[in-house]
């Protein structure tokens, strides 16, 4: 068990920078994700970690001490391989056992015909036996043993990985997108099934993935990276709820967040689409800035819009898509120089409106989100709650 | 394919017309292949195995039947016996040569970089060459008073070799000559094969603690070549066993018959004595040990390579 510690890590491949001087602290037993588009360097951050990459800069300790100087097999860390990178010509409990055959025995003693002369080799094998059939027994894995990978599903050969990553008792347990080649069912399924494994072993684990849903669904805290940079790090609802930057807020959440163009108006006043909102910021009168507008916090408007002084804009239905429990409903916004948006709404809400007319969406201003110019977050001056949440980048 | 598996029983006719249709075209693919097999291969095949059976000489009219006759002779015959013997040591030399040391060129060539197709080429050039221009260059090269092989030896303090003239080198000298031939084309097969192993098995093995070359090389690389290498052993062990072109330009069978092989045994009986019935049952025993070793090896190194 470790805490990870990374201090200013820079890399770059020829010209092109893939990592611009990231800091991250990970805590003793932590599930931290590393989320981000494809190209933002998370898969070569932990590959830094694992001591695969070499970084040009900055440092990286493993339970407060340094690993810079290690191989990577002196890490303690454990890596599963997008791939699964099992070995094919092995058996299950060939490949699971491998870095114990590795670490346990000397070179004498694996290499054909020479090993036949060591005494050890026997005890040895059974103490490797034992070990790995435990593990296996923890992924119900004991009736494959004797299998070659070629011969398992996708969901199997990721719990052989698993248990290779497993076997040794790492500290740290790095995952390189481990379920983006498995079918959505099963990869919704060892979904919680790594969570689990997490709680139960308590390690610390670094989760990379593209899926915004599985840095959600897992984490502790989750990393969000662009370009080489963290732009934010904090629990999955922080940053769900208060994302520092308008790519944070687009990358998370689904269906995307709803940006609409607005201005401000004297005394940070927000107008949008000319009509004044009750939600001010701190800013010059006349600057543009982007309406964050979730889906669910955006509605039909029943009776008389602007009932009660609530915010609202026209729109017209474009599409309804049906997701069985509710709907998400496409709008365009007509004549106005914005992209459309989208809104939950139960069958029955759906069932009121048509592409023919155009209806009233209304929103409820203290769950907007307010970005200025350079797309980073403002905070509302009143109405919405305080924070302390400051953009990392700033 | 999947045709075939309709019941053809309550079909209606149009798709029975339609595998036939298909089975005519499936058939028709395969014909240019079948024909060239049958008038290559087959055919002459044949014709071998009839001649063999009499005592047909070159550019006789006539030919009696003479039943195993030629086989009970080349059995017997103790020129025939040693050149199958020089064969075997001739193999037993270029086969493990050009098999690991192939390999051992491409895995040092595939850790280059910016120098890789450099070596390639150099390597891949005696494949490229004609054997027989080539073999006068090594003649001169061995050559004792001529060839700066022996000058070197000289120079170091050693005695001179006439490498193809003395009865204990020759064999082994043109051994060492089918490896080089050899060896360019055997490591590209091997780069093809190392080329083909995933970067992420490597990274895992190191992961796991493989922490230098040989542990590398014994986890991952050497079990992965395994469809390549046997692949390689295979056609490398053919081509030694039919060593016929350095043998007819260099030294002619000689030294004291030191260098008689198979393959120029049957081109002196067929082609310089005429023995036309008795070489073809000298290429049938030739056949007959390339096929028995190779069917042997697919099948003992199939069984040890499987994934």
């Amino acid at each position: 068990m470790a805490t990870v510690d990374l201090t200013s890590i820079a890399k770059s491949f020829g010209p092109t920078k893939v990592l611009g001087g990231v800091d991250l602290s990970i805590a003793d037993g932590e599930f931290l994700t590393l989320v981000g588009p494809s190209g933002c360097g998370k898969s070569t951050l932990i590959r830094i970690i694992a001591g695969l990459e070499a970084q040009d800069s900055g440092g990286v300790a493993i339970g407060g001490a340094s690993v810079d100087h290690l191989r990577a097999h002196e890490r303690r860390v454990a890596m599963v391989f997008q791939s699964y990178a099992l070995y094919p010509h092995m058996t299950v409990g060939a490949n699971i056992g491998l870095p114990l055959t590795m670490s346990r025995m000397t070179l004498r003693q694996r290499l054909p015909l020479l090993r036949l002369l060591s005494r050890q080799r026997r005890e040895i094998l059974r103490g490797i036996e034992a070990d790995v059939g435990a593990v296996a027994a923890q992924l119900q894995l004991e009736h494959l043993l004797d299998r070659r990978p070629a011969q398992l599903s996708g969901g199997q050969r990721q719990r052989v990985a698993l248990g290779r990553a497993m076997v040794r008792s790492p500290d740290v347990f790095l995952m390189d997108e481990p379920l983006s080649n498995l079918d959505a069912k099963l990869r919704v399924h060892m979904r919680t099934e790594l969570a689990e494994l997490h709680k139960r072993l308590g390690a610390t684990f670094i989760y990379v993935t593209h899926d915004q849903i599985e840095a959600m669904t897992m984490s502790d805290r989750v990393a969000m990276m662009d370009a080489g940079d963290v732009l934010q790090l904090g629990t999955p609802s922080e940053l769900y709820e208060r994302p520092a930057s308008i790519k944070v807020a687009q990358f998370i959440g689904s269906p995307a967040i709803n940006l609409l163009p607005a201005t401000l108006a004297g005394s940070g006043r927000i107008e949008l689409f000319g009509r004044p909102l009750s939600l001010a910021v701190n800013g010059t009168a006349g600057a543009s800035i982007t309406l964050g507008i979730r889906a669910e916090a955006l509605s039909l408007a029943q009776g008389e819009p602007g009932q009660g002084g609530r915010a609202w804009f026209s729109a017209r239905l474009r599409r309804k898509e049906n997701l069985g429990s509710e709907y998400i409903l496409h709008f365009d916004l007509a004549g106005r120089d914005a992209p459309g948006v989208t809104t939950r709404a139960t069958a029955a809400t759906a069932a009121t409106v048509n592409e023919t007319a155009e209806v009233a969406l209304t929103f409820d201003e203290t769950a907007c989100h307010v970005f200025d110019v350079g797309g980073e977050r403002l905070e509302p001056r009143n109405g919405g709650a305080v924070s302390s949440v400051v953009p990392l980048r700033a | 394919m999947t045709m075939t598996a309709i019941p053809a029983f309550g079909t209606p006719p149009r798709s029975r017309r339609r595998l036939w249709i298909e089975q005519i075209t499936g058939a028709s693919f395969a014909l240019p292949a079948l024909a060239l097999l049958i008038l290559t291969i087959l055919l002459p095949l044949a014709v071998l195995l009839y001649l063999s059976l009499t005592n047909y000489e070159f550019g006789a009219i006539s030919a009696d039947w003479v039943g195993l006759a030629n086989f009970s002779k080349a059995l017997a015959d103790p020129i025939i016996r040693r050149s199958v013997i020089n064969t075997l040591i001739y193999v037993a030399i270029v086969v493990p040569g050009g098999v690991f040391g192939a390999l051992l060129i491409a895995i040092l060539v595939h850790g280059r970089r910016r120098t890789r197709s450099l070596y390639e080429v150099i390597y891949f050039l005696p494949v490229t060459s004609t054997l027989i221009a080539m073999a006068t260059v090594w003649q001169f090269l061995l050559h004792p008073a001529l060839g700066p092989v022996n000058a070197m030896l000289k120079w170091l303090g050693f005695g001179e070799i006439a490498f193809l003239s003395e009865p204990s080198t020759a064999l082994a000298t043109l051994a060492v000559i089918g490896i080089w031939q050899l060896l360019g084309f055997n490591m590209i097969l091997f780069l093809a094969g190392l080329s083909a192993i995933p970067r992420d098995l490597y990274e895992a093995s190191e992961i796991d603690g493989c922490s230098n070359g040989i542990d590398r090389f014994l986890t991952i690389t050497w079990p992965l070549l395994g469809p390549t290498t046997m692949f390689v052993i295979v056609t490398t062990m053919i081509t030694a066993f039919k060593i016929f072109d350095t043998v007819a330009v260099m030294t002619r069978g000689g030294p004291m018959g030191r260098t008689e092989v198979l393959l120029y045994n049957i081109y002196l009986e067929g082609f310089q004595y005429f023995h036309t019935g008795y070489a073809a049952a000298l290429s049938f025993i030739f056949l007959a040990f390339i096929l028995v070793f190779s069917v042997a090896q697919t099948f003992t190194l199939d069984r040890k390579v499987h994934y």
